[in-house]
């Protein structure tokens, strides 16, 4: 489904949904219409951050109870009107989330369960404040006296329509986050946010302010809520219930999909109202709980992911893939001049000096090669230049740029890629979206310009028949020319290796060598690491050997190999 | 403060099966909570109904909570379940079984009158409840026995390295799938000694199964994985502040010292 598309259906839907009241029903219709919009909200924009970007938050309920108080508290106490309420409602969530994100994201480690804790906490210390303020004070809040405006009808209508507009808001910014750079970025973070960060993507900023837009809405429909219920306590509003039902939901929905949280949103409300009722009442909760197993089990991407899936398996006879067999054309540059400095550059890990003062100078359009005996910092230092760690101490130029202490998308940005020794692959995107995701962030391309420079750089590594699959289903081969053709789709003007010929084949090990010339021949400059001779000797323009955490030798592949210090340090005996 | 240890004794029994399912097994079992209440509504039963010494009802509870803590780790094994999905799978759990006892016994307080609660003993100046004392006892007990078996036995040697490095454990002659199984086994033994103390020294209600969940992963964290005796101490040092600020200001704010805390040390030192 096109974005165009998808966005009208959207709208068709909203509109029609607004005519309902028009018709007069049984009042029961519009409230649970209401609770419909009620949780497609909340599990839409809890999935805006943590389906999307994998930071899974128990504490939505704690931005929610936000946006409730808020509400409950201008309109009781200072006579704000409901409807200016309700802005104020959605910007105290988002700026409590974001003071919370902006310190929060600054821990590397918080990650996964970790960061699902630490909301959790984050809603506990809320209610407390609530329960022991005069936010609330213990005995709740009551809202019957405020007036609703009539808008469009009854007060209850009213409630409907603003519930309607918040969940159309929350599923058209999920759908417009989805189709842009932004959803990609984010997707990228929840499968390997270092990577991310090293190709170019902002995560931090990224994290940031999708944190920032769920709370904004999860605070609206609370502002809203508070209304609906009239009258609001501190145990009912910061449940972590609340925040488990929104999870289940885009759970149960899929939280790989835009529309995945509102599908579940619906199902689980239908479900819990046709059944709600005297005794069965309890059952039926006994049965969501098995539901919810049910689908994490046998369904891990939802409802909408097993409805794309039969979709797709429909769809992929009929697609042929069209390959450009030219690499895109690179900026031609002079010979020579030097690119990257590296100068006394020191790295420490606790005790273990890894880097004690490298000094070395990569010069424009060559292939260096870097070598020297295991732990000797090799790719310690490849991880220092990428910006991956940072540096105890030195200077890393780039292209006359001090990068030492900039953050590694940035570094990115600069013109610089890398691949992994293991490569590390974006496991639930697909080949040629984790290709493009590297030509939009460091190329600075659109999603489709992105995709068609991925083709091309799949055709370039000889990837293109692959570009529909999961990187789970290549070939060790495979997986490292996707690397590569990752590092190259950035367009990169420094790109560093490490170890792409390792546990290669004599055959693949030849096809591997010819890519790597290749490469060097549109311009690109490369810095290998690899412990293979053959391959050093054969392609190296000139080497530089580490060892413990030192230059000890450099210069021509030939000359260097026969450096006694060189023999005793690593080679064991002398080559060429 | 005295009233703070005891109430750390129980955070430490609710706590000890989750800290070891999820530092050892890498599974984070929200379903402790409700097993905890499942065993406190039995021993309520089985002490009320056939008019047995609670302390009894354990010979029954405890082998056949074993059991059922093997039955969901062998479901977890076959399915190949990681940390996350655990806990989403174990919250549905939770409403199940949250479900089963409101169905069984009905959404209403249930007190059980057992001669513990009632017995004060006199240390010094202070009264001791026997109940709260004994819930004490038992967590240091258990905390310890638990620690000196991960810390010293050939077992529990094998525990600890399958949880650095499964693969390679197993390669060393671990069986992996058997210790898996204890673990879990006793991990859920250790939620229905926590059930015992809670039904001899609390009111029960279907309901009350979230209201320890916070503290008690908070104790875990800042104890550390698996770390039966960080864990001892996390619990009574979190309660004695608890009650520290209900004493100093309205119970009312004792939560927001647990959290605090749980929050401060995540940001400072998140690698578990």
């Amino acid at each position: 489904m096109s974005t165009r598309l998808s966005t009208l259906g959207l709208v068709v839907a909203a509109l029609v949904l607004a005519l309902v009241p028009a018709l007069k029903l049984p009042a029961f219709y519009e409230s649970f219409l209401y609770l419909v919009f009620f949780w497609i909200s909340l599990a839409t924009s809890w999935n805006i951050l943590s389906g999307y970007a994998g930071y899974f938050s128990f504490g939505h309920a704690a931005f929610f109870g936000a946006g409730v108080y808020t509400t409950a508290t201008l309109t009781t106490a200072f006579n704000v009107p409901f409807l200016l309420s309700l802005p104020a409602a959605g910007l105290v969530a988002a700026l409590l989330g974001s003071v919370i994100a902006a310190v929060v994201f600054r821990v590397r480690g918080v990650r996964g369960e970790l960061f699902g804790l630490l909301t959790l906490a984050v809603t506990f210390v809320l209610s407390t404040i609530a329960l022991n303020t005069r936010l609330d004070g213990g005995p709740g809040v009551f809202l019957a006296a405020v007036p609703v405006p009539t808008l469009l009808g009854a007060p209850a209508t009213t409630l409907y329509h603003l519930a309607l507009a918040v969940a159309f808001l929350a599923m058209f910014a999920a759908l417009a986050i989805y189709r842009s750079r932004w959803g990609m970025g984010l997707f990228a973070i929840r499968d390997d946010e270092d990577v991310a960060e090293v190709l170019g993507v902002p995560t931090y900023r990224y994290k940031l302010v999708a944190f920032a837009l769920s709370c904004f809405i999860a605070g609206l429909i609370g502002g809203i809520h508070a209304m609906f219920v009239t009258y609001v306590t501190v145990a009912e509003i910061f449940a972590v219930g609340l925040a488990v039902d929104a999870i289940m939901m885009a759970a149960l929905g899929g939280t790989r999909f835009w529309y995945g949280p509102a599908l579940g949103a619906v199902i689980i409300t239908t479900l819990t109202q046709s059944l709600t009722g005297g005794e069965s009442a309890v059952l039926n909760r006994a049965l969501i709980g098995a539901v919810l197993i049910a689908v994490i089990v046998f369904l891990p991407n939802g409802v909408a992911g097993g409805l794309q899936r039969r979709f797709r398996r429909a769809a992929h006879a009929s697609v042929s893939i069209v390959a450009a067999i030219e690499a895109p054309p690179s900026p031609a540059r002079e010979a020579s001049a030097p690119l990257l400095g590296c100068v006394d550059v020191k790295k420490a890990f606790r005790g273990l000096q890894a880097l004690a003062g490298v000094t070395l100078e990569v010069r424009a359009g060559e292939i260096l090669g870097l070598i020297g005996p295991n732990g000797s910092g090799k790719s310690t230092l490849i991880n220092v230049v990428s910006g991956y760690y940072r540096v105890d101490g030195g200077r890393i130029v780039l292209d006359g740029r001090d990068i030492a202490r900039v953050r590694a998308h940035r570094i990115a940005g600069l013109g610089l890629a890398r691949t992994y020794q293991i490569p590390r692959s974006f496991h639930r995107l697909s080949v040629l979206d984790n290709v493009a995701l590297a030509a939009m962030f460091g190329g600075d391309h659109g999603r489709a310009a992105g995709r068609s420079l991925a083709r091309s750089w799949l055709a370039f590594t000889g990837l293109e028949a692959r570009a529909d699959a999961l990187p789970g289903e290549l070939n060790l081969l495979e997986r490292k020319f996707l690397d590569l053709a990752r590092a190259l789709a950035s367009e990169p003007r420094l790109v560093l290796l490490d170890e792409v010929l390792s546990g290669l084949t004599p055959a693949q090990m030849t096809d591997a060598l010819r890519l790597v010339r290749r490469i060097r021949d549109r311009g690109t400059t490369v810095v290998f690491v690899e412990h293979i001779m053959r391959a050093v000797l054969d392609l190296a323009d000139r080497v530089v050997v580490l060892s413990g955490g030192q230059v000890i030798a450099e210069g021509l592949p030939r000359q260097v190999m026969r450096d006694p210090d060189v023999v005793r340090a690593y080679l064991g005996k002398a080559y060429a | 403060m005295l009233a703070g240890l005891f109430t750390g004794g129980l955070y430490a029994l609710l706590g000890l099966g989750l800290s070891l399912t999820w530092g050892l097994l890498r599974v984070i079992n929200l379903a402790n909570f409700a097993l905890a209440f499942l065993g406190a509504y039995l021993t309520y039963q089985l002490a009320t109904a056939l008019g047995l010494d609670p302390m009894l009802t354990l010979v029954v509870i405890v082998p056949a909570f074993f059991l059922v803590g093997i039955v969901l780790e062998e479901g977890f094994l076959r399915l190949r379940i990681d940390e996350l999905t655990s806990l989403i799978v174990t919250f549905g759990l939770t409403v199940i079984l949250e479900s089963l006892i409101q169905w069984i016994w009905t959404a209403d307080f249930r007190r059980l009158e057992s001669p513990y609660a009632r017995v004060s003993l006199r240390l010094g100046p202070l009264f001791v409840g026997l109940g709260g004392l004994l819930a004490f006892v038992a967590a240091a007990l258990l905390t310890l026995a638990t620690w000196a078996w991960l810390r010293w036995s050939y077992l529990g040697k094998a525990a600890r390295a399958s949880a650095q490095d499964g693969p390679m454990a197993g390669a060393f002659g671990v069986n992996r799938r058997r210790l898996a199984l204890l673990l879990a086994g006793l991990s859920s033994a250790y939620a229905a000694v926590a059930g015992l103390f809670i039904a001899l020294n609390h009111t029960l209600a279907p309901s009350q199964i979230y209201s320890w969940i916070g503290v008690v992963f908070a104790a875990v964290i800042i104890g550390r994985l698996g770390n039966a005796l960080g864990l001892l101490a996390a619990s009574v040092f979190i309660a004695a502040s608890e009650a520290l600020t209900m004493a100093v200001t309205a119970p009312g704010w004792a939560p927001l010292v647990s959290f605090t805390l749980l929050i401060v040390i995540l940001l400072l030192r998140p690698e578990l």
